[in-house]
């Protein structure tokens, strides 16, 4: 925690480098509603052309610690897209679906965690356990849901998630009720409070638990790549992920690579659920979380963990950016869709994604 | 192949055998639905809430048999806060005789507003849905109390204008809105900026995207560097304990961010921990089971096993006293109701001139086992809201306590608004019915 | 037995290019419209005609038009929701405007602005492919909510932020607006619908609608044997937008009442697309039971237990609700992954051979 309160952001009294006042409210779509005298249309214009295209660049120079701090902020939120993202990669490549329940798994996963240690086993053993029954569910989808829908068309497969998606709420609901529940960042160790910069005239703020996100998710997509490239069971997964049938008849078992990439997207979504949960609350809304990792999967291609990650990155970066400097031109809050806009962008040049494979299309 | 046509065979029978849902009516009980919302993304404010108002009605009925010898007969919907199962819940308890309904979701009452009228069954919407059917004149069959979000947003203001030392003080200020980007959050921004034109200080507006509500960081960051006095938090869900954490971490003063009355549930001051401490949410009724009408809830209907509470500290939270008190008007209703018309078994237009002459006293909150829970009420004709005091309560790390003695709206300046809005409503929607409903005295 | 086609002869090319060449297939759709047009009218009662055939239509319109373009054109598209939203705000902004022309008028006219917009989101399809798609229609979904929310001309800067709808008249009877009686509003709502289906099976039956397969089957094969692939995708766009928009419109006007902008979320466009593939995908009969399926039969497990003297209580029906459509979406789909449709061809087949099944 901060040793002196009186350091805090908010309580530094004059900010080093006044901005320029004319961000005051005026989103564009003021022309709109038709109040607006008309009269001054060609120097609107112009101090339109300016807020787009100078004042920005005016400010990232006039403050450069909160350039510094937004890119911190997007990098973070970057990583933590990427995690989600890992979770759709590794089944996608393995089994070629399109986990709809991904969401909906790291509610899952989030709520045993913490409805465990409700019942009062200590935190630890309660993810021990949490993690065993990720593994049950793994083994439970291939088993029920993968195993008969074997061969079936992409879309077929990606229904069936949806199907899990219902049961997975139903069942969580019924389990352990819909009350939000707290994180127990604690418990498990987790640090609290920032690291506070003074650099470049101002401050920056590093949130420890942020750090620690983007270490364990680094951890944790290191891991995997070393598992993917270094590992027997590794080595099956790429096989399976290039051909079904050409790793079927050297032998590799299907039925167990899935339960191996369920179960590890399973833990994808553990881990996702303890960082998005720490920084609000475990409860059902934490599922459209997974939404945001949509743009990121397509623009970083489908099949590709560095893929996943790099497009977390410039997702993250590039809609906080977005956000913070060209927002208030529209009103702010255009978060929402900008990451989609980002992607699209990139796709209207790569088609497959930045590391998709590339499409090859024959007759 | 087998299992094929018996499958094929019960999906057809499933949709040939569509329920023929009839008309079932019991003759000797007052029928009251209640929308509740235990599932879903907003679980966390809805369940408390269904708690409170259920066990309160059920109360009435072991303690009491009922309300003038008639039993309630309380029948809870679940909506999951969702517009479509809010129509289904609807048109399932139509043709049941409902006396009120209480939609609990935006949503579910704008569609209800006018339907109200032409079905014979009043709106309650304790103090959300549309601020603008506050006026009785436009809206007959529309009750909002106790509270519009006008009110609590000028009630923000003027607390924090006594904080500063002053309505003058506020000159120069910046008053930030961290609002739920859809139309519930954006509700106060008319007042705001009007309010802001009068005292001279500066509003600034975050909106948090829906689908962003637990993902708030650039958003903070824009609040660093515009460096507003005091937020005033219009959120809902999980954007409430997200903001609340996020205050904490980047080091706004916790106290300077208020929250409105439905960003002041445990839960939502709860997640932020130690950072929460001091979290200001404003309210109007009070928290605790030190009350007799608790003590009897809990005696009569969670004590016999008969609450779907999980455990009896959860009576008294902030959320399940609102659902108290939320029934306490709808039992003061019923009560007026069967003075008003002379009948025991009163049907919805009896209720509306019920709800109209609701006027709770604080002899009558003392006589109901409440003094000190609420502040007293009072609706009228023409003014179906009444605009009454709230309070700013402070989240202490474990349990809400009372920060501000009650303050009253600024009613100069938000009843006008109101007029306005019911005046833009009856305008736009062609057709819209004018009063034919006697006044009662 | 039921089924059998011998004996049925065509003399002609139309009888031959008939979209229900056997007279069984007639006789079918003459009692399905029947049943429709006058048995449900005379049965139902205010709760199945307002909460369940009505939306039941709407949603199956809708799956028509995402039909159009996922199941038909193989394109996939997670804009639905919005694209219905820009129906019915257009639907809002044209009867405000004016007031005087007839509501139905402006419903189907609401389609064209969807179908406008339909296109300009489209225009990608042409270079990006399979799910890398569903981000141009992501971005549309994301985009649209949000101008909903944040552009007050759309909803005439009212001070609910939501669109109401006022009272329309059609040759006197009231058709929208709260005192419509559901049967009025049954039977607008079933006209547009019926009509609508037959113009999309036209469609689909035709050149056009081949077209439209031979993109999906494969666009560099369709592109040539002489296809042009831009104005194809494109017009499958607009036609399935002029589909969802006049959907999106019917569900504000004639079944919500009055909608706020989270009505048309990403969850609605997921809704629609879940309706298209568990009912078949490049099926129009398929979208009906999609919509019977994911909509219907929730419905009936949330009402039916206590109807039964069943006393659960209402989360608990919720959770099991949840519960039991989940595992019968799985079950469907493991049964036959072609869809509920592919399922009735399969009892069709059946009755055809019935009682001697070789």
């Amino acid at each position: 925690m901060r040793s002196n309160p009186g350091e805090g952001p908010f309580e530094v009294a004059p900010h080093p480098n006044p901005l320029p006042s004319k961000r005051a409210f005026t989103p564009v779509f003021d022309g709109l509603c038709g109040e607006r005298e008309r009269t001054a249309r060609g120097a609107a214009l112009m101090d339109l052309l300016y807020k787009i295209f100078l004042d920005p660049f005016v400010q990232m120079g006039a403050a450069p610690d909160l350039l510094v701090q937004t890119l911190w902020e997007g990098l973070v939120a970057g990583v933590l897209y990427s995690l989600i993202a890992l979770g759709y990669v590794l089944i996608f490549k393995a089994s070629g679906v399109f986990n709809f329940a991904q969401g909906i798994m790291v509610v899952f996963s989030a709520l045993t965690l913490v409805g465990l240690y409700q019942l009062g086993v200590p935190a630890f053993l309660a993810l021990a356990l949490t993690i065993g029954v990720m593994f049950v569910l793994a083994f439970g989808i291939e088993r029920l849901i993968l195993r008969p829908l074997v061969n079936q068309p992409d879309i077929i497969l990606f229904m069936a998630t949806f199907g899990l998606t219902y049961l997975l709420i139903g069942f969580g609901e019924l389990v352990f009720g819909g009350e939000p529940k707290v994180m127990i960042t604690e418990a498990l160790y987790l640090p609290k409070g920032a690291i506070e910069f003074k650099i470049l005239g101002g401050f920056v703020q590093l949130q420890k638990i942020d750090i620690a996100a983007a270490i364990i998710a680094s951890i944790m997509v290191a891991g995997l790549a070393v598992f993917f490239q270094k590992t027997r069971i590794g080595r099956a997964l790429r096989a399976v992920a290039d051909s079904h049938k050409a790793a079927l008849s050297v032998g590799i078992s299907l039925e167990y690579i899935w339960v191996v990439v369920w179960f590890t997207s399973g833990i994808v979504a553990l881990a996702t659920g303890i960082m998005w949960g720490a920084k609000s609350q475990v409860d059902f809304a934490l599922e459209i979380i997974a939404l945001k990792a949509l743009p990121v999967l397509i623009l970083g291609g489908f099949t590709s963990i560095p893929g996943a990650i790099v497009g977390g990155v410039i997702i993250g970066v590039g809609e906080k950016i977005g956000e913070f400097y060209w927002g208030p031109l529209l009103g702010s809050g255009i978060e929402s869709w900008l990451a989609y806009v980002i992607a699209l962008i990139f796709l209207l040049f790569r088609p497959q994604g930045l590391f998709g494979e590339r499409i090859i299309e024959r007759i | 192949m087998q299992l094929k046509h018996i499958v094929l065979g019960t999906a057809l029978a499933t949709m040939a055998g569509l329920p023929a849902v009839t008309v079932a009516q019991a003759a000797d009980t007052i029928y009251i639905p209640l929308f509740s919302y235990r599932t879903g993304p907003f679980a966390g404010s809805g369940i408390p809430i269904a708690n409170g108002m259920a066990d309160y009605l059920n109360m009435l009925n072991e303690r009491d048999g009922g309300i003038g010898g008639v039993k309630l007969e309380v029948a809870e919907c679940e909506t999951s806060y969702d517009t479509k199962k809010g129509v289904e819940c609807y048109e399932s308890i139509k043709g049941k005789n409902p006396v009120v309904t209480n939609p609990y979701s935006t949503g579910i009452t704008l569609q209800l507003i006018p339907k109200a009228a032409v079905d014979k069954v009043p709106v309650l919407s304790f103090s959300y849905g549309l601020s603008a059917s506050a006026d009785g004149n436009t809206f007959p069959w529309i009750f909002n109390p106790p509270s519009t979000y006008w009110d609590g947003a000028s009630v923000f203001v003027k607390y924090a204008a006594q904080v500063e030392g002053g309505l003058d003080k506020l000159k120069g200020k910046k008053l930030g809105l961290l609002y739920l980007d859809a139309p519930y959050g954006k509700e106060p921004i008319p007042l705001l900026e009007a309010l802001a034109k009068d005292f001279g200080f500066e509003l600034k507006l975050y909106p948090v995207p829906a689908a962003e509500m637990q993902n708030q960081s650039s958003l903070w960051l824009n609040i660093r560097r515009d460096r507003p006095d005091w937020i005033y938090l219009q959120g809902f869900g999980s954007m409430n304990p997200t903001a609340v954490s996020e205050a904490a971490k980047t080091g706004f003063p916790i106290g300077r961010l208020v929250g409105n009355w439905w960003a002041g549930s445990d839960d939502d001051a709860r997640p932020a921990g130690a950072g929460g401490k001091g979290y200001l949410s404003l309210d109007f009724n009070q928290v605790g089971q030190n009350f007799p009408i608790i003590q009897d809830i809990i005696k009569h209907v969670v004590e016999k096993k008969k609450s779907q509470v999980t455990s009896v500290d959860k009576v008294g939270e902030n959320f399940y006293n609102r659902g108290v008190l939320n029934s306490v008007y709808i039992a003061e209703g019923i009560r007026n109701a069967q003075r008003l018309s002379g009948k025991k078994l009163i049907n919805g237009e009896d209720m509306r001139r019920g709800l109209e002459s609701l006027n709770i006293t604080e002899a009558r909150l003392k006589e109901l086992g409440m003094e000190g829970f609420a502040a007293p009420v009072k609706v009228t004709c023409a003014d179906h809201n009444g605009h009454h005091s709230v309070y700013v309560a402070e989240w202490d790390g474990a349990k809400w306590t009372k920060k501000s003695d009650w303050i009253e709206p600024m009613k100069d300046k938000v009843i006008p608004l109101s007029d306005a809005a019911a005046k833009e409503y009856a305008t736009s929607n062609a057709g819209w019915p004018k009063r034919t409903e006697a006044c009662d005295k | 037995m039921f089924y059998r086609e011998a004996g049925q002869f065509k003399t002609s090319y139309a009888a031959d290019q008939a979209v229900f060449p056997l007279l069984q297939d007639r006789i079918g759709i003459g009692v399905i419209l029947a049943v429709a047009f006058v048995l449900i009218p005379l049965t139902g009662n205010s709760f199945v005609l307002q909460a369940m055939m009505i939306p039941f239509l709407i949603f199956s319109l809708a799956s028509i038009g995402l039909n159009i373009l996922t199941g038909y054109t193989g394109l996939i598209s997670l804009g639905t929701g919005a694209f219905m939203g820009v129906g019915a705000y257009a639907c809002y902004k044209l009867t405000t405007y004016f007031p005087n022309v007839n509501i139905i008028v402006w419903v189907i006219c609401s389609g064209f602005a969807s179908a406008a917009v339909g296109v300009l989101f489209g225009l990608p399809s042409l270079r990006i492919k399979g799910f890398y798609l569903a981000v141009a229609t992501l971005a549309a979904q994301f985009f649209l909510s949000w101008c909903f929310i944040r552009v007050p001309w759309l909803y005439n800067n009212n001070s609910s932020g939501a669109i109401e709808v006022p009272l329309r008249t059609f040759f006197g009877i009231p058709i929208t607006g709260p005192n419509a009686t559901p049967m009025t509003r049954y039977f607008v709502v079933l006209s547009i619908v019926v009509a609508m289906t037959w113009l999309a099976s036209n469609l689909v039956h035709g050149r056009i609608g081949r077209m439209w397969m031979a993109v999906r089957d494969m666009d560099i094969a369709a592109e040539l044997i002489g296809i042009r692939l831009l104005p194809t995708k494109l017009f499958a766009f607009a036609v399935s937008s002029f589909y969802c928009g006049v959907s999106g419109a019917l569900l504000v006007f004639l079944w919500y009442g009055g909608a706020e902008p989270a009505v048309f979320d990403v969850n609605q466009s997921f809704f629609i697309l879940f309706m298209v593939i568990i009912g078949g995908l490049g099926s129009l009969l398929g979208s009906f039971f999609g919509a019977a399926l994911i909509f219907l039969l929730p419905i009936v497990l949330r009402f039916l237990p206590p109807k039964l003297g069943f006393q659960i209580h209402s989360a608990m029906i919720d959770h099991v609700q949840f519960l039991v459509v989940g595992t019968l979406i799985i079950v469907f789909l493991i049964l036959e992954p072609a869809g509920l449709a592919r399922l009735w061809s399969i009892a069709k087949q059946k009755l055809r051979v019935w009682p001697f099944p070789y």
